[in-house]
């Protein structure tokens, strides 16, 4: 009897010690939110807890929507959203006693893709707005040939699928969309299908150096249907502005962040971060939320929503 | 004496306080998911829940709060898995019981029972890579994203069930049936299908429904393969969004507290109701299959 006495007590003292032994005090933070800024999320932590290790980063994903639920219930640091907060997100976030602000990490093309063999090469805003309203429903009336579009978009919980309904279909999805668990499976599922139309992150179908994914097409998109249609494959179209679909990415706290949360936003937006999300695919934070970014993490009263 | 009469009925309350956990954990489930579920119902009207089929409450416009569509993608799903489920488990069920020799019994049972152990994560995977794109091809369509892909695979995932609890069904069958139909001149074809079947007929019945329930609560592999589309399905070649994934796909994202939230549990009140109901029927039906003699 005795002999299992001593195996538990040392089991146990082994125990608490190895609890006790670590007494530098580590800051745990946690980034939870997109699924399309969760690769860079990743990227810049990493990078980051490698020159602090007083500091311990973990990043999630599961959608924009998912990382803002998390934010307003007190379960993570950072909210990451591909989308601003909607207002009855804020109501219920000051409700819970949160006060969401916002920077701005980097920029986002989305991309829209079709398979290799689709016969149109370019769309203006309204086309795509009208094939995802379900209003033009075959390639015939694009210039292609005579197919029925068979239409992909994600979950509800995507910010993608809320900033494209918002920003570019202008009202409810057609209810022939199918939403896809991920952007890696609009991906897949459109390398299958001849006739399918999706829209996902520019920095998924590019790797490092700037070349396209094998197995989809890229369509170049124009704000109308008299100006030039831009591909987001090439850099310059969307650094000068000329690609239509653009849009922010969020890192929200609650409230101003400080201490080693200010410190790791900083890193985000300085020269090194940037390059960073450069190389991850997306584009640095333009002129207008570095604004927002420097109420955000200096002095002045930031504002929570940005609509 | 004494402490032997103490012991027994500690022992006694101890396993009867185990059997009883789990009961309290079933209501008390079914309990959480009731009284949140009621709470929808007052911003909804009980006939728009049932009896519209327009599924989006984050709309940009009016939410909307109908079951009918995935409903519909439910049953859809989980009748075709069981038309090609049923055929296939009690077909092997026979032949394992009946016909295949206790050598060969030995090495498929087992083999067919780990068909159960692989994740449904992964038949939704292969689903998307594998029996998607190859029914495309066969049936001419754009996608292979569709109630069809989802009824296969959903197949496959109860197979295990359906032959595991219909193969003892047959095999409890009594000997005499079978000697007395030899006896009487029949073949092996005639014994098993005019006795042995019909002796063990509630049990596969059993089987078969046990299978269903299943199908109808597996969430991930649909979610994965069948293309989520939220309208009313026109048959088995269409995309679907069944209630599982409805409430996979939008639970993680949904405030708390609103009317969303509560319209979730609804739908999980209901499809626990549905797979009950199920399973009471199953249960009912096995405890008859032992023939008297």
């Amino acid at each position: 009897m005795s002999k299992y006495i001593h195996t538990i007590l040392i089991g146990g003292a082994i125990f608490a010690f190895s609890c006790n032994s670590n007494h530098r005090h580590v800051e745990n933070l946690m980034i939870k939110g997109s699924d399309t800024e969760v690769n860079l999320a990743l990227t810049l932590a990493e990078t980051y807890m490698a020159t602090d290790p007083n500091i311990s980063i973990a990043v999630t994903g599961g959608g924009s929507g998912a990382g803002i639920a998390a934010l307003i219930n007190g379960k993570t640091s950072i909210a990451n959203a591909s989308r601003p907060m909607k207002a009855e997100e804020i109501a219920l976030a000051h409700i819970q006693g949160v006060n969401p602000v916002a920077t701005v990490l980097g920029m986002d093309a989305i991309a829209i893709v079709v398979h290799p063999q689709c016969s149109v090469q370019n769309l203006s805003l309204q086309q795509l707005g009208a094939i995802y309203r379900g209003d033009v429903q075959n390639w015939k009336e694009l210039g292609g040939t005579d197919e029925g579009i068979s239409l992909y978009g994600r979950q509800s919980n995507s910010g993608t699928y809320v900033y494209f309904r918002d920003s570019i279909v202008h009202a409810e999805y057609s209810n022939q969309v199918k939403q896809m668990n991920g952007t890696a499976q609009i991906v897949e599922a459109i390398k299958n299908d001849i006739h399918g139309i999706g829209y996902v992150g520019v920095g998924y179908i590019l790797d490092k150096n700037g070349a396209q994914s094998k197995g989809v097409k890229v369509l170049a998109i124009s704000r109308n249907a008299k100006s030039t249609p831009y591909l987001p494959s090439e850099l310059k179209n969307i650094d000068s502005g000329f690609y239509p679909i653009v849009r922010p990415l969020f890192q929200y706290t609650n409230g101003k962040p400080t201490g080693q949360l200010q410190r790791y936003l900083q890193f985000c937006l300085s020269p090194e971060g940037q390059a960073l999300v450069k190389q991850n695919g997306y584009f640095p934070v333009s002129e207008i939320y570095w604004q927002q970014n420097k109420q955000a993490l200096n002095l002045a009263y930031a504002k929570a929503t940005l609509h | 004496m004494q402490k032997r009469h103490f012991i027994d009925r500690a022992i006694k309350w101890l396993f009867f306080g185990a059997a009883a956990t789990s009961v309290l954990v079933l209501l008390g489930i079914f309990g959480m998911l009731l009284f949140n579920g009621v709470k929808a119902f007052a911003h909804i009207s009980l006939a728009e829940f049932f009896f519209t089929s327009n599924w989006n409450p984050s709309a940009y416009g009016e939410p909307s709060y109908g079951i009918l569509a995935m409903l519909a993608s439910t049953f859809l799903v989980t009748l075709g898995a069981m038309l090609l489920a049923v055929p296939l488990g009690v077909g092997a069920a026979t032949y394992l019981a009946q016909v295949a020799t206790e050598k060969t019994r030995l090495i498929l049972k087992p083999v067919i029972e780990l068909l159960a152990a692989i994740p449904s994560v992964v038949v939704g995977f292969i689903g998307i890579v594998m029996v998607g794109p190859f029914i495309a091809r066969v049936f001419g369509l754009s996608n292979g994203l569709t109630a069809l892909n989802g009824a296969i695979l959903l197949a496959v995932m109860s197979l295990p069930t359906i032959i595991t609890v219909a193969e003892d069904a047959i095999r409890s069958v009594p000997n005499s049936f079978k000697e007395a139909s030899y006896s009487l001149g029949a073949n092996q074809w005639t014994t098993l299908i005019k006795v042995v079947l019909p002796a063990a007929y509630s049990g596969i019945i059993a089987a078969i429904i046990l299978g269903m329930g299943r199908a109808i609560g597996e969430t991930m592999t649909v979610l994965m393969a069948t293309g989520n589309a939220l309208a009313m399905p026109r048959g088995f070649f269409d995309p679907v969004r069944t209630m599982t994934a409805t409430i996979a796909i939008e639970l993680g994202e949904v405030p708390y507290g609103t009317t969303h939230y509560y319209s979730l549990f609804a739908v999980g009140a209901l499809l626990f109701l549905i797979s009950l109901v199920v399973n009471l029927l199953a249960e009912n039906l096995a405890g008859r299959y032992r023939y008297k003699l």
